[in-house]
This record gives C-alpha cells, structure tokens and sequence, in this order.
C-alpha cells in the first residue's frame, strides 16, 4: 500500500513541478531583512523536519513493529514522570532557540526611523495609489492586463495580472520608509522580494521600511480580501540605482508642470461629441467598468447599473457631482483626484449616451471646472 | 465491569417498561422533531453536519474548478468570494461543529453512565434550530446583491460599509448558530458535572468527555463575542453606529481583535474534542492503556487556557507595536508545548502495543500524522518576521485545512467508524471503509499539501484568478480536490450500508476499547443506564 501511495504522489507531482517554473519555496528576496527571513524560515523548518522524522520515526517502527499479526503483545506501562517532564522540558528549549533570532529579526524590521525617502501608499478598491514625499509626484497603479487575457480571448502574457499601467520606482540602497493607508476597505500592500506585508487600514497609517539591495523588477499582490477584484491589483516595483533614481525624478516632476499645463489648456478646448466618446469608453473601461461592468449593468445589489439610471439620464449636474465628489458611505469612490477635468467630462458623457441612454448631452471639461467652483461658493 | 453490566441491562428494561406505560413513542417525523433523547438528537446533528459537510465540499469543488487554469471560467469573482465565504461558514458552524455536538450527544451519557443529557427538552431545540440557521444562509445567495462575500472573517469594513444588502441575514444566521452552540455547551457542561454515575470520580472520565467539558466551557466563554461581533457590524452597517469606521471615531482593527478573540478559542473548539476521540482510538487499536492519561487532561486545559492569549497572531500584519507582536508570537509557540504533549502521549501508547489497523485505527494514525504537519506549519506560522512573508497566502489555508480536514474531519471520520457498530447494531463493511481511508488520505495530501508551495511562491488567498507561474500546481490541488469530494461518497455508502444490515456487532466490537458503551448492547437501547452503572 505504502508503495502505491508513492508511486501515485510521484506521478502526480513529478512532471509536473519540473516542468513549471515555480519556485517551491520562499524567496530570499533582495534586502538585508528579506535575507533573514528566509534563512529563520529555513531554521524552523529544519526543526520541523528533524522533529518530525524522529516522531515519525518511532511512530512507523511501532507500526511495523509492533503490530498483532507479528505476535506483538502489549506492555502494562502507562505513565512515566520522568519521560513526561523530558517532553515537556526539551521543546520548550527548542522554542527559545527559535525564539531568539526570530526576535531579533523581528525588532530591526519594525524600526523604521532615519528614513532617506517616505512614500504614502494607499490602497483603495482595486488599485494602488502611491505619493512621494518632498517630490509632489504623486500617481495611480492599475492593474494594466487586457481584461481579453483574463476572458481567455487572447493568450496570457509573461506577466499576467502581475503587471502594472506605472509602477513604483524606488532607488536602490537607501531606506525607504512607507506609510500605509487605505481610502476605502482594507488593504495589504505585500512584495515579497522586500519580505515587506502590511495592512492598509482605513483611517490609520501604518508604518514599514525596506532597503533594496538589487536593482531590478518586483512584483506582487494585495494580500487582504478587499471585494470583488482582490486578485486584480497587483504591485510593481521598479528598483532602480541612485542616478536613475534623480533622472525619473525629474523626468516625473517635469511631466507633472506638463500635465497640469495641458489641463489647463483642455478647459478651453471643446471636444466634439464622437472625441469625448472615444475617450470617455477608454476611461470608462478602465476606471469605472469593474464595478458598474463593462455593459453599464452592474452587479444587482452590489454596483448600481448606469443603464437608464435616474444619474445617467437625469441632471447633468448631478451626474457631475457623483463623479467628481463620490458618494460617501457606498464604494463609489471621489474621481477629482484621480482623473483630469478632461476625461471626467468624457466619462460623463460616454455614460449618458452609451448603452442606449442616448441623452445627447456631451459635457466639457469647462462644465467639471465650473462644478467645482460652484462648490467653492 | 460485571455488575455494570447486569444494571446496564436491567436499567435498559426498566426504561422500556415506563415508556410502554405513559405514552407511545411517536413514528416519522413526529418522533424526530420532538425528540428529547439524547441518542436521536445525536442521530440528527450527525446527518445534519454530514449534509452540511457536503453542502460546503460542493461550494470548495467550485472553487477548486475555477481556480483549475488561470483566466476567469466558471464564476464571477463576486460570486467566488461567496463560496470562499460561505464554504468557510458552513465547514466551521454546519459541519464540524454540530458533528463534534453529534458526537456529545451519542456519547456523553452512554460513556459516563448517565441515562441522558441533563436538559432534553433545550437538547431538542438547540438542534432545531440549526437548519433554519444555514437555510437563511443559503438563501442570501440566491438574493439580489448575493450571499456573504467578505470571507468567513468578515473584516469590517469590508463587512459593513462595502457589503451586500444580505448581511443582516448573515448576521442573524451567525446569532442562530451562536444560540445552538452555547445551549449545547450548557448541557454538556450540566450533564458532566451532574450526572455522572456513582464513582465516575473526574480523574475516570474517559477523555473525550473531559476534552468536550473543556470545549464547552471555551464555547461558553466565546460564542457571545462573536454574537457581540456580528451585532456591531449590524449596527455599523444599518443603524449608523461606526465601531469599525474611523471617520466616526471607531477602528476598524477593533473589529479584528474582537473577531480573533473568539476565533482563536474556535480553533481549539474544533480540535479539543478530536483529541478525546484520537485518546480513544488509539489505546483500543494498540490494545494498551492511553499513556499518560493525567497529563492528556492538564495539556488539555492548558491548551485551552493558552488559546485566549494567542489571538492577535492572526492579525501580525495590521500594524501592531512591537511589544504586542512579541507577546503574541511568544504565547503561540507555548502552545506547541502542551500540544506536543499529546502527540508523544499517543506516540507512546502505540510504542510496544499490539497494534491491528481497521479503519478507525488508520483514520487516527492519519490524524497524528498529518495533524502534526498542520502543527509544524502552525509553529512556523507563529514566528512572527516569517508570518509576515506566510499571511493570507496559500500556506496558511494549507496549514489550517491539515488542522480541520485531516485534523477535526479525520477525527469524526474514524470517531464514525469505531462508534458505527453501537450506533446501529452492524459491524460496517470493513474492505469498502478502508477504500474509503486510502482514497481520502491520498487525495487529502494531493490537495493540501501543494498548497504550502504555492504560498512560499507567493499566491495570496482568496482570488479567483492567478498568475501563470502557479497555473502547474493549482492544477493538481484541484485534482485533489475533486478526488477527496468523491471518496467521501464512499463514505455515505458504508454509513447507509451499515445502517441497513451487515454483520451484527457484538456489545464490544473492539478487542481493546475501554468505556462503559462498550458494556451495553449493540445497537445501543433506546434508553441506556436508567439506574447508574457502579464504576469501582
């Protein structure tokens, strides 16, 4: 039977695992920390496994051997102080063995003072937002793979649903410090490379730091259940060395005086209905269609539809507002940070005329500025 | 053990005698809903959890189907975090649970030689009032907006702001189950303290009956605080309270703490009472004394007392100052102590027996093994810098599914065979039951024991989709996934088998097994030790 069992395991697990290029263990990732981790990680599990192999052990030997249909009679003991004190004694020396590196460990991880730059992440539902501060470089991180991949229209790409519309770059060698907030539920911002996990809690800031060694592409997930796409808001991090670093800094500072230029600009622009179309889809599918879906249905009960809705085809102003302002309480999220007054007025308007709405409404990046003036007042 | 006898069978007469006198025992359906004896309701919890076993198994075969190739296939990712969801709920309170409930009522009295449990009439509600509890669970699936989709922790606020509109019908489902727990706490508590048979002193009680006692002062201790739980996040979500909401003043980190201090105890909830069983099997099979019985029962409740001081190891990552962090990795590595204890004391029981492996036997050694990876896996899930790498990742839903499939299940599986014979009177098909065992334990370790790799890789848990590198792996997990979900049909057809005939089963079907069941007949009689055995 042992030898069925056996043969069964291997032909099920050999091929397999050789043939995919999964790493079957933890990583030693690419810090100081990440590196002691994975070396504690490998302690105790060493101990295991010696602990295991002599329980085991004397388990399978009194299975094989003294079984009845060897002739095997029982013996009368059935308690021995001694031999309970030994068992008892001797694991706990084991665990403050374990215990003390694991301490160590534990305290340089949660120190994260004398930082050389602080980025603010924040999570909200189902992206990554990221500021620098001291740089004001702030900006979003999507999930960037074609939702036709993830419907299994088109082949899957190397990195799929690991991959990012702009990732995080950080310079190598110098400490960088996080603080984790969440804007709506809560959220874990993990790399594993950085043996960096913590929660994004809503209302709180949480405090870790890492140092990368490597320069290089890292990549990883949210780790806490946070609604519908969980498994849709990966993390990329892009370590790159000091010099690079100053160069992207720039580079970012500069696109950021251009963006805020051309959004002045486009308030005086007017975009012909077939152009705010265009745009407002693409903005649409990418922002708005994972939770209201692609076809404007939503999910009943969960995502309100926009087909025929008293937003979508009722006041203009009020369909502004939702966008701009969010509604509070709900997981509609405020888009006045995180879109242009441009690509605001083409959602609005993609959402009043697709889908048979049919409005004929089309919106301008003025109208979104004048919005917001009107709340000034 | 003679005279036990002799009374047991005079006893069972006189029972029957009285019940002639007063008043028919009722047929069909009547006799089951009105039941107060403590051998139905045992008979109920044990269906009922069983159905529910395969009820959640069939939500994890959608699961393990979806997750059988990367890309998005079968189900929505709104409606896969309902499976994960409601899988959790109904294998924690419908299967598990009610089973180890079951597995009190059949045994409690029968073992302690008391003619049933202290309060019948709450017995019979306590179990009535569970299947409404899971119908208004099931039913929330099928409504607008869905079931619960927050994971069967419901983390606020993903649980209160963010949550469908069915909560409220969670919540109530959650009170149900919490009310039927702790009433079935209460009598277990009542009936051993009370009514236990002349010279049953607590140094003889058998130890499932100790780890039960043990287990229903934890549910007692902890059942209201997820009633507390659950309330507030009612209130959070409908009646504008914000405990959990920090533009209100609240935290919604309290809701975890709250949350984890009755879930850790749950753990033990679900394990205790395996143990009792396992200290059964195991001294019967091996045809000696349990070794070290005295010290089985001390780790027992230092488990149990260990378990409220462990609970914020699930929660390492939500920004805790370091002092707590240390504390709590400290206290959950003690626990490895005591439970270590256990392991060598059945290690020990087995060293120099006489060993023979019919099914209930090959369950329990199934349960010592595999129960320590579970353990081993715990212990390094306790060192905190390696959890952080370890958290809400598949290595972690490997680590707790060793502890409740081929810990608690396991336990109740071969609890099921060696009581099978005493319950109906029929020795079960012993060639179909151990197909049975070998199916279930290989397919067992091909689902969960890859799930460790795809943790150390990085999946995290609770998504519908992954990246490419763990397409391979998944694969086979699912494969054992739906492998384990058939051989437990196997496991109905030796129930159903055994109920409708075989060979009959003597008073004591084991050569080893100890306990006053053993001393009245098989199937055991309506009604058992109406006068109290006299235990010497």
């Amino acid at each position: 039977m042992k030898h069925l069992l056996f043969s069964v395991l291997m032909m099920l697990f050999a091929p397999n695992l050789l043939a995919t290029d999964m790493p079957l263990n933890m990583t030693q990732g690419v810090t100081e920390i990440s590196s002691k981790v994975y070396h504690l990680h490998m302690v105790i599990l060493y101990i295991c496994c010696a602990i295991g192999v002599i329980v085991f052990g004397i388990m399978i030997y009194s299975m094989i051997h003294h079984r009845k249909s060897k002739g095997a009679v029982a013996a009368n003991f059935h308690e021995s102080t001694k031999v309970e004190i030994a068992w008892t004694v001797v694991p706990f020396i084991i665990l403050i063995i374990m215990a003390i590196p694991a301490t160590k460990t534990l305290i340089a991880m949660e120190d994260p003072s004398d930082a050389d730059l602080t980025i603010k992440v924040t999570g909200s539902q189902w992206k990554w937002h990221y500021s620098y501060f001291d740089h004001d470089i702030d900006f979003f991180s999507i999930l960037s793979t074609p939702r036709e991949q993830i419907e299994g229209k088109e082949a899957k790409g190397e990195h799929y649903l690991l991959e990012v519309d702009k990732p995080l770059v950080l310079p190598i060698n110098r400490k960088v410090r996080f603080l984790m907030t969440s804007d709506d539920v809560i959220h874990s911002w993990w790399v594993p490379a950085f043996a960096v996990k913590k929660d994004a809690n809503p209302g709180f800031i949480n405090e870790a730091w890492t140092k990368i060694d490597k320069a290089g592409t890292y990549r990883g997930q949210c780790a806490e259940l946070c609604g519908k796409d969980h498994g849709f808001m990966p993390i990329v991090v892009e370590a790159v060395s000091e010099a690079d670093f100053e160069t992207w800094l720039a580079s970012q500072q500069q696109l950021t005086e251009d963006k805020a230029q051309q959004a002045q600009a486009a308030l005086n622009q007017t975009l012909s209905q077939p152009e705010l179309m265009t745009l407002g889809e693409q903005v649409y599918l990418a922002r708005c269609a994972a939770c209201h879906q692609p076809n404007g249905m939503g999910l009943p009960g969960v995502f309100p539809g926009l087909v025929k809705s008293p937003i979508t085809v009722g006041k203009v102003g009020a369909h502004i507002d939702i966008v701009v302002n969010g509604k509070p309480g709900t997981a509609m999220q405020a888009f006045a940070n995180q879109l242009t007054a441009t690509e605001i007025a083409a959602v609005v308007t993609y959402e009043r005329n697709a889908w048979g709405n049919d409005t004929g409404d089309t919106v301008q990046a003025a109208d979104i500025e004048k919005h917001g003036q009107q709340e000034a007042q | 053990m003679n005279t036990a006898n002799e009374t047991t069978l005079d006893g069972h007469n006189q029972g029957a005698d009285n019940d002639h006198e007063h008043e028919p025992m009722p047929t069909g359906i009547k006799r089951w809903l009105f039941t107060t004896n403590h051998k139905d309701i045992g008979t109920l919890y044990l269906w009922f959890s069983f159905i529910m076993f395969l009820t959640g198994g069939a939500m994890a075969m959608v699961i393990r189907a979806e997750l059988f190739q990367p890309g998005l296939q079968l189900v929505e990712p709104n409606f896969f975090n309902q499976m994960t969801t409601v899988h959790g709920l109904i294998m924690v309170f419908g299967a598990v649970m009610p089973a180890f409930t079951g597995l009190a009522n059949w045994l409690i009295p029968m073992m302690i030689g008391a003619p049933d449990m202290a309060l019948p009439r709450m017995n019979n509600w306590s179990f009535w009032i569970l299947p409404f509890a899971f119908l208004i669970l099931l039913s929330s699936l099928f409504m607008e907006g869905g079931g619960p989709n927050f994971g069967w922790t419901f983390y606020a606020p993903l649980s209160t702001t963010y949550s469908p509109d069915s909560t409220a019908l969670f919540v109530f489902s959650v009170h149900i189950m919490g009310i039927s727990s702790i009433m079935g706490a209460i009598n277990v508590i009542v009936t051993i303290v009370n009514m236990r048979a002349p010279g049953m002193t607590w140094m003889k009680l058998p130890l499932f009956v100790w780890t039960w006692l043990i287990t229903a002062f934890l549910l007692i201790a902890v059942m209201p605080v997820l009633a507390g739980v659950v309330t507030m996040v009612l209130t959070d979500k409908f009646f504008g309270t914000s405990f959990f909401d920090a533009a209100g003043g609240g935290d919604p980190v309290m809701f975890q703490h709250i949350f984890w201090f009755f879930g850790h105890p749950e753990v033990y909830i679900m394990i205790l009472p395996s143990f009792g069983i396992i200290s059964a099997i195991i001294p019967a099979f091996s045809r000696k004394r349990l070794f070290g019985y005295a010290s089985m029962v001390y780790a027992t409740a230092s488990i149990a007392i260990l378990s409220f001081l462990v609970w914020a190891h699930h929660m390492f990552t939500t920004g805790m100052p370091v002092f707590a962090e240390l504390f709590f990795m400290y206290c959950t590595m003690l626990i490895a102590v005591p439970t270590g204890v256990k392991i060598f004391n059945w290690v020990a029981t087995m060293w120099r027996g006489s060993i023979t492996f019919e099914t209930p036997m090959l369950f329990a050694i199934a349960f010592i093994i595999l129960f320590t990876i579970g353990g081993f896996s715990g212990l390094m899930l306790a060192i905190t810098p390696a959890d952080f790498q370890y958290h809400d990742t598949y290595f972690v839903v490997a680590h707790f599914h060793y502890v409740l499939v081929t810990g608690a299940i396991f336990s109740i599986m071969a609890a099921a065979y060696y009581w099978l014979p005493k319950w109906t009177g029929h020795m079960y098909d012993e060639r179909l039951a151990q197909w049975h065992f070998w199916s279930s334990v290989i397919s067992v370790n091909v689902l969960f024991f890859p799930m460790h790799f795809l943790g150390l890789a990085g999946m995290p848990r609770r998504i519908p989709d992954y990246a490419i590198q763990f397409a391979d792996v998944n694969q086979i997990v699912s494969i054992g996934g739906f492998a384990f979900g058939l051989a437990q049909l196997i496991f109905l057809a030796v129930v159903i088998k055994c109920i409708r005939g075989g060979k009959q089963a003597p008073a004591k079907p084991w050569e080893g097994s100890e306990g006053l069941e053993w001393t009245i007949p098989s199937p055991a009689p309506y009604h058992t030790f109406s006068t109290p055995p006299e235990i010497k």
